[in-house]
């Protein structure tokens, strides 16, 4: 296996009971995420990003459940490929953590009150290494100076309302990163935070990953973000991968008409006086898409064929995949 | 611990909280020392049958001219052990399976929950009588029966409280750092549900004292001539007329128990809800 993760057809379904079909909220994703890649989840909010990744970690919440033919396997630190997807327990805890960890959204709420910031850094190293106390004490040390937090000492024996959110997420991004893991899923990590604490998180985070090697898959609903730190984008909507490519080619190729609304509706200073672009309608919800392309409601340069048929994923130039009728007639005479 | 203290120290700073608390240690000390406190034997007969309050026995005596002071003291004892151990039972399990079932969620949420719903769909005391009529009579199968008929309460308040804890950010952290279920539940879960669960008690304590007094009142729980309060309320049905200290003074102790205790519990409530704190 040359990737790092392979994701093939995963669907994740909510079951509606035995006699109904269950709703897919995420259907047909096909991703590889390379050794060292940066990869941007791009998309709006429900189009199923974060589901993705929570399958990725085995952590679907209940009644969610990946659905059938889906496929999810992982390259671990010995050069073993293991299969996610119904993926015994055990087994699951032994990768969460110490092969792919997780950043979550909101640093506020992410760390548990009732234990010091040293207890929980020290969770995440006692299920995964052998180390004794004065052991463990010396590495969340030296993590925490990593990740740029003065006065590490004492932030140790605070508790995580003492800390300020940019702090906690530095504290998020140690613990994630503690075990050294070979891919590290970061849901929305800097949309809690105020733009300066962003640029320093992501500025971090981006120094840490070279430094460790790690592969991480960026969840963001700013393209900014994704500008500052991805190499390879995939833009998520309704559930499917409307587009993937490389993120020059997203910005300056662009090919789906969706990812070119989100990429008009970006404010910048220059214009501020414009009124802001925004694509109209509205999502589609999960179990009301229709069966031609979901985006054709709200699409401008929808035609006849959108309404009835879904456009497949098709590769439009080497490393760029579309999913728009648009694109397909032209790739179709090609091949 | 040191949670633990603070809650101790918030609670009396309540005046409701403090007298409960003083009222509760001495019935709990009542019961302990009952046997230097009571002046006679609880089952010796002191003076003639049905006689009223006098200096000597100043709560009158039964209609076997035993004393009820000493009979109420000693029946204290009972009433409290039952209660203890009837909401350890009820508390310890439904703790446990409510955990299962809001943790886990799906069918075994599903089976457990049914179960507890059946049991939840008899009247308590009906319940308590079926299964200590099945166990036998005695005190301890009253506690069991009285146990069992508590699980569903408690096991439907943890539920809900895992529930709610399992969609917080921090527990989810906690999943994808690799932390076992066993460790998430009872590290960072079991603390949410702790608070419900401490005033959930008090006030399963109060209903199984009372339900041990309603057994004993139908002949189920204590056998005579041991007393209970439940038990005196029993025996003493049949003379109310001619001797209403019979029925008064086992009352007033069996109302001033349940009192305190859910008054204890809802300022417990008061101190343990976050939301209430400044």
């Amino acid at each position: 296996m040359d990737h790092l993760l392979e994701i093939r057809n995963l669907s994740i379904d909510l079951p509606r009971g035995k006699k109904l079909p269950p709703i897919k909220l995420v259907e047909g994703i096909d991703l590889n995420i390379n050794k060292k890649q940066n990869f941007g989840v791009v998309g709006e909010s429900g189009c199923g990003k974060s589901i993705t990744c929570n399958a990725i970690m085995g952590l679907l919440s209940y009644p969610l459940k990946v659905g059938k033919g889906s496929s999810i396997r992982f390259q671990n630190s010995n050069g073993m490929e293991q299969e996610i997807v119904g993926m015994a327990p055990q087994d699951l805890c032994k990768i969460r953590g110490n092969e792919i960890s997780m950043i979550f959204q909101e640093p506020m709420t992410a760390l548990d009150p009732m234990y010091t910031i040293e207890q929980q850094i020290n969770e995440a190293l006692s299920f995964h290494t052998n180390m004794t106390k004065a052991e463990m004490h010396d590495a969340s040390l030296e993590m925490l100076k990593k990740v740029k937090i003065p006065r590490a000492e004492e932030i140790l024996r605070d508790y995580p309302h003492h800390l300020s959110g940019g702090m906690l997420q530095r504290v998020m991004i140690a613990i994630a990163l503690i075990n050294n893991p070979r891919l590290l899923i970061a849901d929305e990590p800097t949309t809690a935070l105020d733009v300066t604490i962003q640029a320093q998180i992501l500025d971090l985070m981006n120094e840490l990953r070279e430094s460790y090697d790690t592969s991480v898959i960026m969840i963001t609903h700013d393209l900014g973000v994704i500008a500052e730190t991805c190499e390879h984008v995939a833009v998520f909507y309704a559930g499917q991968v409307v587009e993937e490519a490389s993120v020059v080619d997203i910005f300056h190729n662009t090919a789906h008409p969706y990812t070119e609304g989100l990429l008009r509706s970006i404010n910048s200073l220059g214009n501020a006086k414009k009124e802001l672009y925004t694509i109209k309608g509205m999502v589609p919800s999960a179990g009301n898409f229709s069966s031609g392309c979901r985006f054709a409601d709200r699409c401008n340069r929808c035609m006849d064929k959108c309404k009835t048929e879904c456009p497949p994923l098709v590769e439009i130039e080497t490393g760029h995949k579309c999913r728009c009728w648009l694109h397909i007639d032209g790739a179709v005479e090609e091949a | 611990m040191r949670r633990f203290g603070q809650t101790i120290k918030d609670l009396w700073r309540d005046p409701m909280a403090r007298v409960c608390i003083v009222g509760i240690f001495l019935i709990i000390v009542t019961a302990v020392m009952a046997p230097v406190i009571a002046p006679y034997e609880p089952d010796h007969m002191i003076a003639a049958p049905k006689s009223a309050p006098a200096p000597d026995y100043i709560f009158g005596t039964d209609n076997y001219g035993r004393d009820v002071f000493s009979r109420v003291i000693y029946g204290a004892r009972v009433s409290l052990w039952v209660g203890l151990i009837a909401v350890g039972i009820g508390a310890g399990a439904g703790y446990v399976v409510g955990m299962i079932a809001g943790y886990f969620e799906g069918w075994a949420d599903t089976i457990i929950m049914r179960i507890m719903d059946i049991l939840f769909a008899f009247p308590s005391i009906l319940l308590a009588i079926l299964i200590s009529t099945v166990l036998g009579r005695g005190l301890g199968a009253t506690m069991v029966a009285i146990g069992i008929v508590n699980i569903p309460v408690f096991a439907r308040t943890v539920r809900a409280s895992v529930i709610a804890a399992k969609g917080l950010e921090y527990v989810k952290n906690a999943q994808s750092v690799g932390v076992k279920t066993f460790n998430v539940l009872v590290r960072h879960i079991s603390p949410n549900v702790i608070a419900p669960f401490t005033v959930q008690s008090t006030l399963a304590l109060s209903g199984a004292i009372l339900t041990e007094a309603a057994m004993s009142f139908l002949g189920l729980g204590i056998q005579p001539p041991d007393p209970s309060w439940g038990s005196m309320l029993s025996e003493a049905r049949a003379y109310m007329e001619q001797a209403p200290w019979m029925v008064i003074f086992p009352t007033i102790f069996i109302v001033i128990t349940i009192l305190l205790f859910n008054v204890l519990g809802d300022s417990l409530r008061d101190v343990l809800d976050p939301k209430l704190k400044l």
